[in-house]
């Protein structure tokens, strides 16, 4: 598997990075030598292998329905760079 | 995943056409509000209109190093919704990041179930009616999947002129996405389909179905075809959010959808509005960057594993649902299935029924609560939670009428009286003396005093015996409706001296 600039491009602006074109040679290149050590794994037979999805076998922790958190709006928007009334202040978005 | 017909087609729910006939065929995505104190992955609270930000956690304000725990009871409402609609409960389930960004999504993706669900394929028993005949036609709706996710905060644009402002109180709160299949083929069928998919999570109280407050929200996905034909292209219509737009939406989409084919174009695939003053669907704007969600395993969160037992112990303990309650409505109280229907049909009513009927007649209390207690609501526009009459007091008034202490005729005045000042229904009978004459002799004093005062009358009853019921009805206007009607009938007879 190996990606051409146009995917770099489109992933790049999904992930919403900025790239110029030098950038985009670049990181073209880096990727494709990502993928080509990745691309190695395919050579094990996987058949009949069960996906890992944790290293030690055990249940997903569980939380009782009741609050416990909240009631800090004034930690939760401390590090807006715009806030009013508690609100997050984000340039106008409208769809 | 290959979409199979289970419709035939049904002329009455053909859209004509400037060149012929078309079908319209609808799936839905409904998402419902999980009920729950905390939501999906925090501890924070999910209460509808509290002061902004203040019911988010810095887990849903997606602070760096903060992980979601899963609410447990969240978990068992899907199981629950998945037991109601028939659905197959899967005992592995897995979340994903669904990737994109928005400013009112703090983490930049949504926790959400991709391809692993938590319930799979279900059925839906859908009354469509009643049409112009009072007729109801049950259809099946297939369930796709049912999965839990997280919802979005809310962003507002009206409050400054060049800025929004963002609110993550409902960051974070579960959702349950229920996919339909898409086996509705007019809008009354999805409409009837969104009531009945409300009226069941009600009954399981897993959802408060509250839709103006945004706890039941519908994307819709509609196309159109020649009957019986190939599927066409599907448009979805996200965020409709009355059960009164989603049959508007539909309506108007499905005739754009044949206009444009009508004149030679095709249909693009493509997310679209519904504009609730317009009446009309349009594009959204965002349509170049077709989305790309790049879904994978959420690694903060292991699989949701359960067993048997634990199913088993929510199956034992749901409460009746809507399809069962009719059944036995008709079977064990004798209900008319058009009765039975309209009683199920929302559990506030169902349970006023069920209040009103107990250790009573139900038939009669059917035909109280349906046309007298419903009629009067629905004249009045309210709701059944808004009734000024409460399920003790009008078994009260049922009770005077068994008791034979009022006739039905003035148990409907009394109905008056407690519908608009309220009060113990037996008081009223009593203060008011609305009691029903059961005194011989006071009737009798009656009929003679009207057989007296009508010898015309007496002598055409004597040829013609159905004119008794003249005499019947003038007695009980001389006593103001409170004789028993059948002690009038009987002297009135016997008086005449006809059968």
């Amino acid at each position: 598997m190996s990606v051409d600039s146009a995917t770099v491009r489109r992933v790049a602006k999904l992930a919403r990075i900025a790239v110029n074109d030098e950038d985009v040679t670049a990181m073209e290149a880096e990727l494709n030598v990502i993928l080509g050590f990745v691309e190695q794994l395919s050579e094990v037979d996987v058949t009949g292998v069960e996906p890992m999805t944790s290293v030690i076998p055990m249940a997903m922790k569980k939380r009782e329905d009741q609050v416990t958190d909240g009631e800090k709006a004034e930690d939760v928007v401390a590090n807006a760079p715009a806030s009013e009334d508690h609100f997050f202040m984000v340039p106008k978005v409208v769809e | 995943m290959t979409i199979v017909d289970t419709r035939t087609p049904d002329p009455k729910t053909f859209i004509s056409g400037a060149t012929g006939d078309w079908e319209v065929i609808i799936g839905l995505e409904v998402h419902a509000q999980v009920t729950s104190e905390a939501k999906l992955f925090s501890g924070a609270s999910t209460g509808f209109g509290a002061e902004p930000n203040s019911h988010v956690s810095l887990v849903d304000a997606a602070m760096p190093g903060m992980l979601p725990v899963i609410n447990e009871e969240c978990v068992k409402q899907a199981v629950r919704t998945g037991l109601g609609l028939k659905a197959e409960i899967h005992k592995r389930s897995v979340f994903d990041r669904k990737n994109y960004f928005y400013p009112d999504l703090p983490q930049g993706y949504q926790i959400s179930q991709f391809k692993d669900p938590i319930v799979g394929e279900g059925t839906v028993i859908v009354s469509v009616g009643p049409d112009s005949k009072g007729e109801f036609q049950d259809i099946e709706v297939g369930i796709e999947r049912l999965h839990l996710e997280q919802d979005a905060g809310k962003s507002m644009h009206d409050q400054h002129p060049t800025m929004s402002f963002v609110d993550l109180n409902r960051s974070g709160v579960a959702l349950m996405e229920i996919v339909s299949k898409p086996d509705m083929r007019s809008a009354d069928e999805a409409k009837a389909y969104v009531t009945k998919l409300r009226t069941i999570l009600r009954y399981l109280g897993t959802c408060d179905g509250n839709m103006d407050e945004g706890s039941m929200r519908a994307d819709v996905n509609v196309s159109v075809r020649r009957p019986g034909g190939a599927f066409g292209t599907r448009c979805e219509i996200k965020n409709v959010n009355s059960i009164r737009f989603v049959g508007q939406a539909i309506d108007s989409e499905a005739r754009r959808q044949i206009a444009i084919i009508e004149d030679g174009g095709v249909i693009d695939q493509e997310t679209r509005l519904f504009d609730p003053v317009k009446g009309e669907t349009r594009a959204m704007r965002s349509k170049e960057d077709a989305h790309d969600y790049r879904y994978f395993p959420d690694p903060d969160l292991l699989p949701l594993e359960f067993d048997q037992a634990y199913i088993d112990a929510l199956i034992k303990e749901l409460p009746e649902l809507p399809d069962d309650k009719k059944a036995r409505l008709i079977k064990d109280a004798g209900l008319s299935a058009y009765d039975a229907s309209i009683l199920v049909s929302e559990k506030a009513i169902a349970d006023y029924f069920e209040k009103v009927a107990a250790g009573r007649d139900a038939k009669q209390a059917a035909n109280w609560v349906i046309n007298d207690l419903l009629g009067a609501l629905n004249k009045a526009g309210r709701d059944i939670s808004e009734t000024p009459i409460s399920a003790e007091q009008l078994g009260a008034i049922l009770d005077l009428i068994r008791e034979g202490t009022i006739s039905g005729k003035i148990a409907k005045d009394l109905f008056e009286i407690v519908w608009t000042e309220g009060g113990d229904p037996k008081a009223i009978v009593e203060d008011r003396g609305m009691k029903q004459v059961t005194d011989t002799g006071a009737i009798e004093k009656a009929v003679d005093e009207v057989i007296a005062a009508n010898p015309d009358k007496v002598e055409q009853a004597k040829a013609k015996p159905s004119m008794a019921g003249w005499f019947v009805g003038q007695v009980m206007k001389a006593t103001g409706g409170k004789a028993n009607p059948q002690a009038v009938n009987a002297l009135v007879k016997e008086k005449l001296g006809v059968e």
